[in-house]
């Protein structure tokens, strides 16, 4: 019985397209069932049945596919998950619910663009540039700086909670991280200290209150998406890849659509029209902000897509990365040149080492749990040593800046994110070196990731609620 | 249907003995599904009928609870296949297993020592009590 006839290896491609169909059986799965069948087959064929009689034997013993795929959902909480996304046990069934959720999302996403230019009716425009002189630009500027994430996002919960059928105390819950949000944003006094001097330019604690303040705000998201379940670690890490994913999706449908935005004023520009101040003033922010909603929409509908991208993309950049990182290292070390404490390259550092910790993570949150340490794993802690001796060495650059010129918001916002990072990539570090040699399982390393996800949480919120005024909203 | 076997399990015996059945195979030895099934089969003289399919939930199952670990081996030109090793945490687990089985299979045969089975009729198995 070396080689199965036609007929039986044509059946058993059916057998295995009709497995994939159910959302919670992945191709490892298959895989694994495949292997069973045909032993299976082959044993009986070996006992004296023909080829279609064992076929039909062992597809019984395997069992009913229904119960084996409720079996393998319950085992897999990640795939339930996935499985509740897109409701509905059968094609048909799903394709009307599907239409009704694309219209919804539609209705979430409009709003959410209509309320992100709702400051406007009140002559809070900073996008329309004509309307207003340079002086209020700034003011309006720094509203929507502040702002843009309280306005944007809130339409991203309500679209999940309605998607999760959330109850209503849930929900409520929800919202109140945004009430405080917006109102502790605009009571602080940002910039009323020192503004001659620095009157260009926003306050510094005000700038470090919008940049920390999505991440809070994205994770308040994380619960409604995880239906408020975000105490268990393995949905945590569902969020996670949620995350990624979202984030791979909206770079490409930005990109998208400058191009398009591009050529469309292009196009009326060669008929003497200028689009110029409706695309500025309104189809670039009600784009960016529709996008949000319209991206976690497709990132769950359309999830097949992506999940065979994500690994592509991460063990592409995975390796340029790290190699990246240890040119950098040798460079230093060569050149005996550490960086130079600037505050622009001090942000450009911490800026690569949290997207470095992003790449990792998801990366990560893609990787099948049961696979033995490979080459990837390997280039992996290659990534993370690297990031970890860059922000030991921006962490010492920042210490000697601190205590030659003093505390500053900014300095000290850079040495609390980078002891946060260190922290993070110390045990990453151990944990994955620990794996490699085999000492370790790597869902110890996925629960330390989402164990320490609240970390991040706390720090935005000290840096959104304390800093200003800690230093007096300068 | 299974036919010409006299002694057909009750489904929740299949399945409470299910953890210590397949922890106990692997302790044996590092193992695949089919193999396990096999072995299952020659430890119980065939009564002790599964569902195939269900074994390989099963198997994940251990493996999240860390009691077994996983890995893919594809040997040359051939099938990729998962094999099944038990960790440290799985023998622990077993061994506590055992013990409540001889505790209840002990009690049971102290109870039943008085207890004739009538031979002439097919035996089946109840489930036994409601706690």
């Amino acid at each position: 019985m070396a080689a199965m006839d036609a007929s039986i290896e044509a059946q058993i491609r059916e057998w295995r397209s009709y497995l994939l169909r159910r959302r919670t059986i992945d191709h490892t799965d298959v895989d694994e069932l495949e292997d069973h069948l045909r032993n299976q087959i082959s044993e009986l064929g070996a006992a004296g049945l023909s080829g279609d009689e064992s076929f039909l034997v062992a597809i019984k013993r395997i069992g009913a596919v229904n119960e084996l795929s409720r079996e393998f959902a319950r085992e897999r909480s990640s795939r339930l998950w996935k499985q509740l996304v897109l409701a509905g046990d059968t094609v048909r069934e799903r394709a009307g619910s599907e239409y009704a959720e694309f219209f919804v999302m539609l209705g979430f996403a409009v709003a959410a663009a209509l309320a992100f230019k709702l400051p406007a009716a009140f002559g809070i425009d900073p996008f329309a540039a004509e309307t207003s002189d340079s002086a209020n630009i700034d003011s309006e500027a720094s509203f929507y700086l502040r702002n843009a994430s309280v306005l944007a996002l809130p339409f991203l919960v309500g679209f999940l909670a309605w998607k999760r059928s959330l109850p209503a105390r849930v929900i409520a819950g929800l919202a109140v991280p945004f009430f405080a949000a917006a109102v502790l944003i605009n009571v602080f006094p940002f910039g009323s200290g020192d503004m001659e001097l620095f009157a260009a330019r926003s306050s510094d604690t005000e700038r470090l209150a919008a940049i920390h303040l999505p991440i809070i705000l994205w994770l308040v998201a994380g619960v409604a998406y995880l239906s408020g379940a975000w105490r268990a670690d393995t949905p945590r890490m569902d969020f996670v890849r949620f995350t990624g994913e979202w984030f791979i999706y909206y770079t490409l449908i930005a990109f998208g659509g400058v191009v398009l935005t591009a050529l469309t004023v292009g196009v009326f520009e060669a008929i003497q029209i200028d689009m110029e101040p409706i695309v500025t003033s309104w189809v670039l922010p009600c784009g960016a902000v529709g996008a949000i909603i319209v991206v976690a929409w497709l990132v769950e509908a359309k999830q097949s897509v992506i999940e065979n991208m994500a690994p592509v993309l991460t063990s592409v950049f995975t390796p340029l990365f790290a190699l990246m990182l240890v040119a950098a290292i040798l460079g230093m070390a060569v050149t005996g040149n550490i960086i130079d404490a600037e505050r622009d390259v001090l942000i450009l550092l911490d800026v690569l080492l949290v997207l470095i910790l992003g790449l990792v993570l998801y990366s990560w949150s893609a990787r099948d749990p049961d696979t033995s340490p490979a080459l990837m794993d390997a280039v992996q802690l290659v990534l993370v040593v690297s990031a970890l001796v860059i922000d030991v060495v921006a962490l010492a650059a920042i210490l000697s800046r601190i205590t030659e010129f003093g505390f500053t918001p900014n300095r000290t916002a850079g040495l609390g994110l980078n002891v946060v990072l260190l922290a993070n990539l110390v045990w990453s570090a151990w944990l994955l070196s620990a794996f490699l040699r085999g000492r370790r399982l790597f869902s110890d390393l996925e629960r330390w990731q989402t164990t320490y996800i609240p970390v991040y949480a706390v720090w935005a919120a000290i840096v959104v609620a304390v800093f200003p005024p800690l230093f007096a909203f300068a | 249907m299974q036919t010409g076997r006299d002694v057909r399990i009750a489904k929740d015996l299949v399945a409470a003995s299910a953890i210590p059945l397949v922890l106990a195979i692997l302790d044996e030895g590092e193992s695949y599904g089919y193999a396990i099934l096999k072995r299952i089969d020659e430890l119980s003289g065939g009564e002790l009928e599964w569902t195939d399919g269900m074994l390989y939930p099963l198997l994940h199952r251990l493996d999240r609870l860390g009691y077994v670990e996983a890995r893919w081996v594809s040997p040359q030109g051939g099938r990729r296949r998962r094999y099944y090793r038990i960790t440290p945490a799985g023998r622990d687990a077993l061994s506590e297993q055992r013990r409540q089985w001889e505790v209840v299979a002990g009690a049971l045969q102290n109870a039943w020592r008085s207890f004739q089975v009538v031979s002439s009729t097919p035996l089946s198995v109840q489930p036994m009590g409601d706690g």
